[in-house]
């Protein structure tokens, strides 16, 4: 029987971009993001499940979640 | 979450443009919002201010969010571009500093104290009501009047980009934001 493997979900950061504001690390659940020494977002892909919470917050709107295999 | 005490910095920068109304030398009390960014970010190399403890990105947040006062829509792409930024910190730049070029000039003697708050960097409304007087030099008001209008056109700056778009916008070209990014760019050696 053909088992079906489950994508996870992740954020990822255009670094370019980022602002550094800190509102994505504000909203996470998980404290799965930090601002890396006011230069740009960094996400922990062993914290992050991709709730999107930090997608929604991103006032650069920098931040996108997609499917990883894990 | 758990709250912090600084969550809650946003009744600071309420009170801070309530005062304004009052007495405009409150104004110079602005000057911990613009000195505290540029210390942390000199000293530790961090975006601590912006990160933390910004009552005006908290009260954007909270207006915006809870409130419900925000389209939450995407910035425009320009809004976002890097000419845009570095732009608009060099215009507010070009600004501040006409503005104490104004408040020498009355130091000097050369004009004489403007009772008004102008704004968007163009339209001068009356606010003699708020002045009653100084112990010290009429220039020392004319700053407040001028750093007053620097707070207050950026604060309606910010609510209009809320409205519009995410409630946090502003932080997207926030002068001071701007700046500290760039210092701690260059502390990090250009990382």
């Amino acid at each position: 029987m053909e088992t079906k493997t489950r994508m996870k979900r992740r954020a990822f950061i255009r670094t370019d971009d980022c602002v550094a504001c800190g509102c994505c690390a504000r909203v996470c659940p998980l404290s799965a993001i930090q601002v890396w020494r006011g230069v740009c977002a960094k996400v922990d892909p062993e914290r992050c499940v991709g709730c999107g919470k930090c997608a929604k917050e991103c006032p650069a709107s920098v931040i996108e979640i997609q499917e990883v295999r894990g | 979450m758990k709250k912090r005490w600084y969550d809650y910095l946003w009744i600071v920068e309420l009170t801070y443009m309530a005062l304004g109304f009052f007495n405009i030398l409150f104004a110079w009390l602005g000057m911990v919002f613009f000195c505290v960014p540029l210390i942390i970010s000199l000293v530790w190399g961090t975006k601590g201010y912006c990160n933390r403890y910004c009552g005006r990105g908290q009260l954007f947040s909270l207006l915006g969010g809870r409130f419900g006062l925000s389209r939450k829509k995407d910035i425009p792409k320009w809004m976002k571009s890097k000419w845009f930024r570095y732009g608009f910190l060099i215009f507010f730049f070009i600004m501040f500093f006409q503005m104490l070029w104004n408040t020498y000039l009355v130091f000097a003697g050369v004009q004489h104290l403007r009772q008004a708050v102008t704004l968007l960097w163009t339209f001068k409304l009356p606010w003699h009501w708020a002045y009653h007087g100084t112990l010290f030099s009429p220039g020392v008001a004319q700053f407040a009047f001028g750093f007053y209008s620097v707070m207050l056109t950026s604060t309606i700056l910010g609510l209009i980009t809320m409205v519009l778009f995410k409630p946090r916008s502003w932080c997207v070209y926030c002068p001071m934001g701007t700046m500290t990014q760039l210092i701690c760019k260059a502390k990090s050696g250009g990382q």
